[in-house]
C-alpha cells in the first residue's frame, strides 16, 4: 500500500523534474539561438566594431558604404539563410526518423540528395555547353533550379514505386531509395568522369555545402517554400507520435496514415530540395539535431519538431560563423564544419548517455 | 555543437554590444577599414594563377593585397599575401576584408553572386580572357597592363612573347619527324590520367612540334594499359610537383609503359605545372624548354638558356 503511494509520488516527482528539465532546455536553446544570431552579425572577415553593427542595423544614417553592405547584404542574408536551411534540415530529419521509425533515417532517404546531386552534376558538367545556351540562363542560376527539380522528381518517382493500391510501403521506399540512390550515384560518377578539372572542383565544393551564395534574392525564393513547411509541420506531430506505435496502431488511433505519409514525404522533399538548391549538400544536421533533442526533451513530436527547427537553425548559423572566420579571407565548406564538430559531440553524448543509463 | 567556443565569444560580444549601443547613441564612430585615400596606389586582389603571374611580371606586385589559392607562381605570391580561397569559391566578405579597389579575375572566377556583392561595394571587378593561345596571352598581358597602370611594360612583354612565339614557329617548321608525346597528369595505383584533345597539355605538345599520343580521347581522363601501348608514345611528359615527381623507374616499371617506344630510350620529361600549362608570360620559354628536351639535336636546344 505505502509502496504504491511512494512509487506514485516518485513518479510525479520524476515527471515534475522532467518538465523542469525540459523548460530549462527550451530556454537555453532559445537563448543560445539568439546569442548565435548576434555573434553571426558581429563576426566575419571584415572587422566592424559592435557600435557600427548596431548603428547599421538600426539604420541610423549608416546605411551607406562597404560596412553597411557587408552587414545588410552579406551577413544578414547569410544568417537568415543559415537559420532557414538549418531549420528545414533539422525538422526534415525528425520527420524522416518518425516516418521510417528508424533512428538512422535522414532526409536523404527520400532520394532528394541523390536526385539533387545528379541534377547538380548535370548542370555543372553539361550545363555550360548544352543547356545554358538554349534557355538563356547562366550555369550558376541553372544549378539551384536543377537541383530542386531533380530532388523533387526523384522523390515523386520513389513515392510512385513504393505506392501500391493507394498504400505506401515504407520498407519498399527505403530499399527502392537505396537502389535509386545507387543509380543516381552511378550517373553522377559518369558525369564526374566526363568532367574537366574545374567542373570536378565545382562538384566537390557543391557537395560539401556553403552558405556563401546567400543573397536577398535567394532568400526571397527559398523562404516562401521553407517557412510554410516549418509552420505546417507541428500539425503532423500528433500523427507522428501515433506512428511510433506502428502503422496499424496509428490507424486505429484515428490517424489517416496514408495521407500522413504522403504529406511527410512531400514536405521533406520540398524543404530539403530547396535547402540543397541554395546551400548544397549539408550533412549531419538532419541526424544529429533530432537525436540530440530526443535525448534532452524526449520523443514527443509536438515539442520535438519546433525545437528541431530552432536547434537546426542555430547549429547551422553557428557552424557558418566558424566556416567563414577560421581560414579568412577564404572560407571552408560548411559541411566540413558541421560534420567535424557535430560527429564527435554526438559520440560524446552517446557515450555519456549510455554510462548514465547503466549506472 | 560549436556552442561552447561560440557562446563564450558571443557573451563578450553581447556585453560589447550593449556598451557600444550606449556609445553609438552619443557619437557615430568613424570606420578605419575603408578610409579612402586618392593618392595611394590601388589595392588589387588577383584571382587566377595566370593573373598573379602577369602582375608580378609587370612589376606591379606591390599593389597586390590578396591572391587566390591557384596563384602558385611566383611562390612568393601565396606566401606573402592573404589567400582568398579557390578561384571558383570566393567569399564576398573575405575579398572585401582586404579593402581592395580592384579585383582582377579570370573569366571562370566565381561564384557570380559573390563577385556581384564585391562590385556592389564599389570595387571594380574585371575579368580577363582565358584563351589558350598566343593571342590569349597577349590580350591578357595588355589588359592587365592597363589595369595596373603599366601599359608600356605590358607592351614590351607582349612583344617579347610574340617574338618568342614566332621563333618557335620557325623551329617547329624544320622538325621533319614529330615525336609522339603522352602527357601523364598523375599515376595513381598504376592508373595513368592522361591529357587528351582540347586540353592545355594538348596545346603545349602541338606548340612544341610534337604529336599528342592521346589525341583519341578528350580532356584529362584515366586511360587503360592497352590504350597506352596502342598510343605508342616516344616520350612521356609529366608534371614535376617538387617533392613527389615521377621518376623514370616509377613509370617504365609499369607493364603498359614498359611496352612503349618511350621505355626503350627511358624518355621521361618532368616540368613544373604552371610553367608548362599556365599560358602566362613564361609560355614561350616553357615551350622552347620542352622543344629542346624533345629534340636535343635541334637549334632550339642549342640556344636554350637555363631558366
Amino acid at each position: 500500500m505505502s509502496i504504491a503511494v511512494e512509487s506514485a509520488r516518485a513518479f510525479e516527482d520524476a515527471m515534475a523534474a522532467n518538465r523542469r528539465k525540459r523548460l530549462i532546455a527550451v530556454a537555453a536553446l532559445a537563448a543560445g539561438a539568439v546569442v548565435i544570431a548576434i555573434a553571426s552579425l558581429g563576426a566575419g572577415a571584415v572587422e566592424i566594431g559592435p557600435a557600427r553593427v548596431v548603428a547599421i542595423l538600426a539604420g541610423a544614417g549608416a546605411a551607406e558604404g562597404r560596412e553597411a553592405l557587408v552587414i545588410m547584404n552579406i551577413r544578414l542574408p547569410r544568417l537568415l539563410l543559415g537559420l532557414l536551411v538549418g531549420a528545414a534540415l533539422g525538422v526534415s530529419g525528425a520527420m524522416m526518423q518518425g516516418l521510417f521509425r528508424n533512428p538512422l533515417a535522414d532526409p536523404g532517404l527520400v532520394g532528394v540528395s541523390a536526385g539533387a546531386g545528379l541534377a547538380a552534376a548535370v548542370t555543372i558538367v553539361l550545363g555550360e555547353r548544352y543547356i545554358a545556351p538554349y534557355i538563356g540562363v547562366s550555369t550558376f542560376l541553372l544549378l539551384p533550379i536543377g537541383a530542386f527539380l531533380g530532388g523533387l522528381a526523384t522523390t515523386l518517382a520513389l513515392y510512385g514505386i513504393a505506392t501500391r493500391e493507394g498504400r505506401t510501403s515504407v520498407a519498399t521506399m527505403l530499399l527502392a531509395g537505396i537502389a535509386l540512390g545507387a543509380l543516381a550515384g552511378s550517373f553522377t560518377g559518369l558525369l564526374a568522369y566526363a568532367s574537366d578539372d574545374r567542373q570536378l572542383r565545382d562538384l566537390t565544393f557543391w557537395s560539401l555545402g556553403s552558405l556563401g551564395g546567400a543573397t536577398w534574392a535567394k532568400l526571397a525564393v527559398v523562404a516562401p517554400i521553407i517557412l510554410p513547411i516549418l509552420f505546417a509541420t507541428p500539425m503532423l506531430a500528433r500523427g507522428l507520435n501515433a506512428l511510433v506505435l506502428g502503422e496499424a496502431e496509428a490507424f486505429h488511433l484515428g490517424i489517416s496514415v496514408q495521407r500522413l505519409k504522403a504529406m511527410i514525404i512531400l514536405l521533406v522533399a520540398a524543404a530539403v530540395g530547396a535547402s540543397v538548391a541554395v546551400a548544397g549538400v549539408i550533412g549531419f544536421v538532419g541526424i544529429v539535431v533530432p537525436h540530440l533533442l530526443r535525448l534532452i526533451v524526449g520523443p514527443d513530436h509536438r515539442l520535438l519538431l519546433p525545437l528541431c527547427a530552432v536547434l537546426g537553425g542555430a547549429l547551422l548559423a553557428g557552424a557558418d560563423i566558424l566556416a567563414r572566420t577560421i581560414v579568412a579571407p577564404s572560407e571552408l565548406p560548411i559541411g566540413i564544419v558541421t560534420a567535424a564538430i557535430g560527429a564527435p559531440f554526438f559520440l560524446w553524448l552517446l557515450l555519456h548517455r549510455n554510462r548514465s543509463i547503466a549506472s | 555543437m560549436s556552442l561552447y567556443p561560440v557562446k563564450y565569444m558571443s557573451l563578450r560580444l553581447l556585453l560589447a554590444l550593449a556598451l557600444a549601443l550606449a556609445l553609438a547613441l552619443v557619437s557615430p564612430l568613424a570606420s578605419p577599414a575603408f578610409a579612402a585615400d586618392q593618392d595611394r596606389p590601388e589595392r588589387i586582389v588577383a584571382v587566377g594563377g595566370v593573373i598573379t603571374e602577369i602582375i608580378y611580371a609587370l612589376g606591379a606586385e606591390d599593389r597586390i593585397v590578396g591572391v587566390d589559392s591557384t596563384s602558385l607562381h611566383p611562390a612568393d605570391a601565396l606566401a606573402t599575401h592573404p589567400n582568398v580561397g579557390y578561384v571558383r569559391a570566393l567569399s564576398a566578405e573575405g575579398v572585401l576584408s582586404l579593402a581592395p579597389d580592384r579585383v582582377i579575375a579570370v573569366e571562370a572566377a566565381g561564384p557570380p553572386d559573390a563577385l556581384a556583392l564585391v562590385a556592389q561595394a564599389g570595387v571594380r571587378v574585371e575579368t580577363v580572357s582565358e584563351e589558350l593561345s598566343l593571342q590569349g596571352i597577349v590580350a591578357r598581358i595588355l589588359d592587365i597592363g592597363e589595369m595596373v597602370e603599366r601599359p608600356s611594360e605590358a607592351r614590351a612583354l607582349a612583344d617579347d612573347v610574340s617574338r618568342a612565339f614566332a621563333e618557335l614557329d620557325a623551329h617547329r617548321a624544320v622538325i621533319d619527324k614529330p615525336l609522339r608525346v603522352l602527357f601523364v597528369l598523375s599515376l595513381q595505383n598504376g592508373r595513368a590520367m592522361v591529357g587528351g584533345r582540347d586540353t592545355s597539355a594538348d596545346a603545349v605538345i602541338k606548340l612544341a612540334g610534337a604529336v599528342n599520343a592521346a589525341a583519341a580521347i578528350e580532356g584529362f581522363k584515366p586511360i587503360t594499359d592497352e590504350a597506352i601501348i596502342a598510343a605508342a608514345p616516344d616520350v612521356i611528359l609529366t608534371i614535376d610537383r617538387g617533392d613527389h615527381a615521377l621518376s623514370p623507374e616509377d613509370v617504365f616499371s609499369l607493364p603498359a609503359f614498359s611496352a612503349t617506344p618511350a621505355a626503350g630510350t627511358r624518355n621521361l620529361i618532368a616540368m613544373d605545372g604552371l610553367y608548362l600549362l599556365g599560358f602566362g608570360p613564361r609560355m614561350p620559354a616553357a615551350i622552347a624548354d620542352l622543344m629542346g628536351r624533345l629534340y636535343p639535336g635541334s637549334a632550339v636546344a642549342a640556344q636554350e638558356t637555363p631558366r
